[in-house]
């Protein structure tokens, strides 16, 4: 094997167009240079790339784990995808311990950094643009870990994404921090996933801040044990700009924050400012009127715990666009802080209500300039035009045990 | 379509040519065992060709074909297999044959001047190779050269200007692509992260072929050579229908072998689209699971505004159709290994779905 990859690397490396200290510099055919150097990696290496814009009309991919790829700053280095003809991401890895740092990566024809099945993702100071604004024609996912493990996303910047920012799907442990999202459809989505910390984010300009979604049909499913705190969520009223036929097309613009079909889900600590459809609404995957052929899915939000949020404005101007405004209320005016859809498994009901354990508790929120609102909407009873709607927060006076915080080995606050 | 290689092929010849490679040519050429040596940087240092150009294969290179082929812009491919002496595949029925290290696999791809004759004028674009190695299967691709002599390793692969006349007498000219070798991962490695073979399965091969003694069914001629141990007689071995020949399955048959070679080396639970819960393997029973009436996953603009992957009775509101038909680079499927739409393969599809009964919600 040794000798088998020696000679690849030899074959590789006089047309690799590297330069002194073995820095990749822009220069006259781009994609074959980043392609070949990703090529000829070796476990343990650090492909380094210059200052200045590479320009590539092809998607590049990796499969060799341990591998670093850095720029010299999410300004300085660019990945410039403009014109893309080939390949449905920028850059798509299939690689364990990869780690993507001080970057910036622009207008790929499809998605822009997809990780798949990787055990061990870092994406650090990368900035994600497309930068003719939203626009249906961008991209999907700005940086996108999908079936991953042990994914750490840091002091990143993404936007004008027309499905998610940053959204992690069907993968376990992980920590999104620190990272700016602005001016996609979803500023960070965690789908089908577990184990999740999010935290320290600004979300703002987006359709919606932040998506907590368990969707049917996946491989890996049951998303739970999520935590969403301190993040500053405001302003996300860009009309929703995703492709039809996305589920993410049914956010209604205006969304702080969405809680969909996922248990355990504590939010806690966060500013939610001027979402002018929804603050935070917490849902079952009934509410998207979608057929479910999956009889292992759980459509139903449980054990989620709201506590120690901060609201201001917001509910004042729901999207009339979306049906799911309807779900959460769009003739309440103004629509309170937190709604819920009081859709609950009939399976689970012991004397007719859900056991502590898998309620929704709400405590301990404040709003500014306002005493703190709060709607089960009774979604239920919607097609019947006759909803009970409550606001009693009686029932939901409660707290669930809070969930630890999740770790990633080697990696620090 | 192979049939370039008929009449030339010897049987039962000697297995030996290519267990070592040639040192001819300018150049260190230290290839002299694919199971442990550096591969060849030439595509000659195998010797798995008598005469190259014409796609000739040298004694123990066995050409086959499968039922149904991917489509690649209208290339026509050659296949080739070449097991190390004294050494058989071992028959399954339904996953790929186990083949021994050493085996090779080559497929080529070439167009012809004229679609409408298609054994002439044939200009050879590049043979892609899969070993198998004691590390597992390594996939290369050496692109030819202009003089058509000799195939060059570009593990980096390359895009090729090409044009043709169609079989409608058109000019067709395309930019082709030929993968790198993570692109083959693509297709030919599974969620293990596995690389293999795709094509050399029972139901995949399962058809005669023009040998240069007359036809035969390619699993009784292999059995009969040697090459093959474990398999029943054909009628007892599956089949998928040839995608363009009525006379091989119904319809609906036809249209899922389309999809099962087109798409389900990705769509399958362990293929590299498995993240999005699209299965489109023959066997694939649940009409959930082929997409009918399933809601995309992370499609993006791919869902061309529709809101399920098929619409029974209606191939305009499918997704599915609509990521054939496209040739934009994140719509499109599959992903990679073409720069135009299966024209004939789509209306297939097309019939199949607007023959399917049902509705969605
Ligand atoms: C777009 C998907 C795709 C890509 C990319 C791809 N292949 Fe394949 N390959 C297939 C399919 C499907 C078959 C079987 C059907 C056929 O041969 O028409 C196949 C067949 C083959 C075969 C014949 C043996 C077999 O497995 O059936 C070889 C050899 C091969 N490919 C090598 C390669 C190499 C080397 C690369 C990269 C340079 C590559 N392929 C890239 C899809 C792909
Ligand atoms: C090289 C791998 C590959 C091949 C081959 C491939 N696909 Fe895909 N396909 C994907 C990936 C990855 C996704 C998920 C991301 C996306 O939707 O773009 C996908 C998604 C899809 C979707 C959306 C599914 C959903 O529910 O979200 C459809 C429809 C689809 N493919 C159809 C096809 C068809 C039809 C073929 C064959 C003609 C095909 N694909 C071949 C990789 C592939």
């Amino acid at each position: 094997m040794r000798c088998f990859s020696l000679a690849l690397v030899v074959l590789l490396l006089p047309l690799a167009g590297c330069e002194e200290e073995g820095v990749l510099r822009p220069g006259a055919n781009d994609h074959e240079t980043l392609q070949q150097a990703l090529l000829a990696a070796q476990p343990g290496d650090v492909i380094q790339l210059g200052e200045g814009t590479f320009r590539l009309q092809r998607g590049l991919s990796l499969t060799v784990s341990r591998v670093t790829l850095r720029g010299r700053g999410p300004q300085a280095t660019v990945l410039s995808f403009r014109g893309q003809t080939e390949g449905s991401q920028g850059l798509l890895v299939k690689a364990d311990e990869f780690l993507l740092e001080d970057l910036g990566v622009e207008d790929t024809a499809g998605d822009a950094v997809k990780v798949e099945g990787g055990k061990g993702v870092t994406f650090r100071r990368v900035r994600v643009e497309w930068t003719r604004g939203p626009s249906p024609d961008n991209g999907a996912y700005g940086l996108y870990p999908v079936q991953c493990e042990r994914v750490l996303i840091e002091d990143c910047a993404v936007s004008g994404a027309s499905d998610a920012g940053i959204y992690v799907g069907q993968s376990d442990t992980i920590i999104v921090r620190r990272n700016r999202a602005e001016r996609n459809v979803a500023g960070i989505e965690i789908e089908n996933s577990k184990n999740a910390d999010v935290h320290d984010n600004i979300l703002t300009g987006n359709t919606g801040g932040i998506l907590v979604f368990d969707l049917p049909g996946l491989q890996v499913k049951g998303g739970r044990h999520v935590r969403v705190y301190n993040n500053q969520v405001h302003d996300n009223n860009e009309d929703n700009f995703a492709p039809p036929g996305n589920i993410v097309g049914q956010v209604p613009r205006g969304t702080g924050m969405f809680v969909m079909a996922n248990d355990h889900v504590e939010v806690f600590g966060n500013t939610l400012r001027n979402n002018r459809t929804v603050s935070l609404a917490v849902i079952s995957y009934l509410v998207t009127g979608l057929p479910i052929e999956d009889p292992a899915y759980d459509p139903y939000p449980e054990s989620i715990y709201i506590h120690d949020n901060t609201f201001e404005g917001g509910g004042d101007s729901p999207d009339p666009t979306r049906q799911l405004s309807l779900a959460i209320g769009i003739y309440l005016r103004p629509i309170p802080d937190v709604i819920y859809d009081g859709l609950v498994d009939p399976k689970k009901l012991r004397e007719g209500r859900l056991p502590d354990e898998l309620r929704l508790c709400i405590r301990n929120n404040r709003r500014i300039g306002g005493t703190f609102g709060f709607a089960n909407i009774d979604a239920a009873n919607l097609p019947s035009g006759m909803p009970r709607i409550s606001r009693d927060l009686g029932p939901h006076d409660c707290a669930h045990p809070p969930l630890s915080a999740v770790s990633i080995p080697g990696v620090g606050p | 379509m192979t049939r370039l290689a008929r009449g030339v092929l010897l049987v039962g010849g000697v297995l030996s040519v290519v267990a070592g490679c040639g040192a001819d040519g300018p150049g260190p050429e230290v290839c002299r065992d694919v199971r442990t040596g550096p591969p060849c940087t030439k595509l000659s240092g195998f010797g798995l060709f008598r005469r190259p150009e014409a796609q000739e294969p040298a004694e123990g290179v066995w050409p086959f074909e499968p039922n149904s082929a991917l489509f690649s812009d209208y290339t026509l491919k050659y296949r080739f297999l070449y097991l190390p002496p004294g050494t058989q595949a071992q028959y399954s029925e339904d996953e790929g044959f186990a083949l021994p290290e050493g085996t090779i696999l080559a497929k080529t791809f070439a167009y012809p001047l004229d679609a409408r004759r298609p054994t002439e004028g044939i200009r050879l674009l590049e043979t892609r190779l899969l070993i198998h190695r004691p590390e597992g299967w390594v996939a290369l691709p050496y692109v030819w050269d202009e003089a058509q002599q000799d195939a060059v390793l570009r593990p980096v692969g390359t895009t090729i200007d090409v044009s043709w006349i169609h079989t409608d007498g058109q000019r067709r000219e395309i930019n082709y692509v030929v993968p790198n070798t993570n692109q083959c991962k693509e297709c030919h490695e599974d969620s293990r992260k596995v690389l293999g073979t795709i094509g050399v399965k029972a139901r995949h091969l399962n058809r005669d072929y023009p040998y240069p003694w007359g036809s035969e069914n390619q699993l009784a001629a292999w059995t009969r050579l040697g090459l093959l141990r474990g398999a029943p007689p054909p009628e007892a071995a599956p089949r998928l229908p040839v995608w363009d020949d009525p006379r091989t399955g119904s319809q609906e048959q036809r249209a899922r072998a389309w999809l099962e070679i087109n798409c389900a080396h990705c769509h399958s639970p362990t293929g590299s689209a498995r993240t999005s819960g699209l299965d489109l393997l023959y066997a694939q029973q649940r009409g959930y699971d082929i997409g009918v009436c399933k809601p995309p996953v992370a499609a993006g603009r791919g869902s061309g505004g529709r809101r399920y992957n098929i619409v029974p009775g209606r191939p305009d509101e499918s997704i599915l159709v609509f990521r054939i038909e496209s040739t934009v680079p994140d719509i499109m499927m599959p992903e990679t290994g073409r720069r135009l739409p299966h024209t004939e393969g789509i209306a297939l599809v097309r019939a199949w779905i607007e023959s399917m009964p049902g509705t969605c919600p």
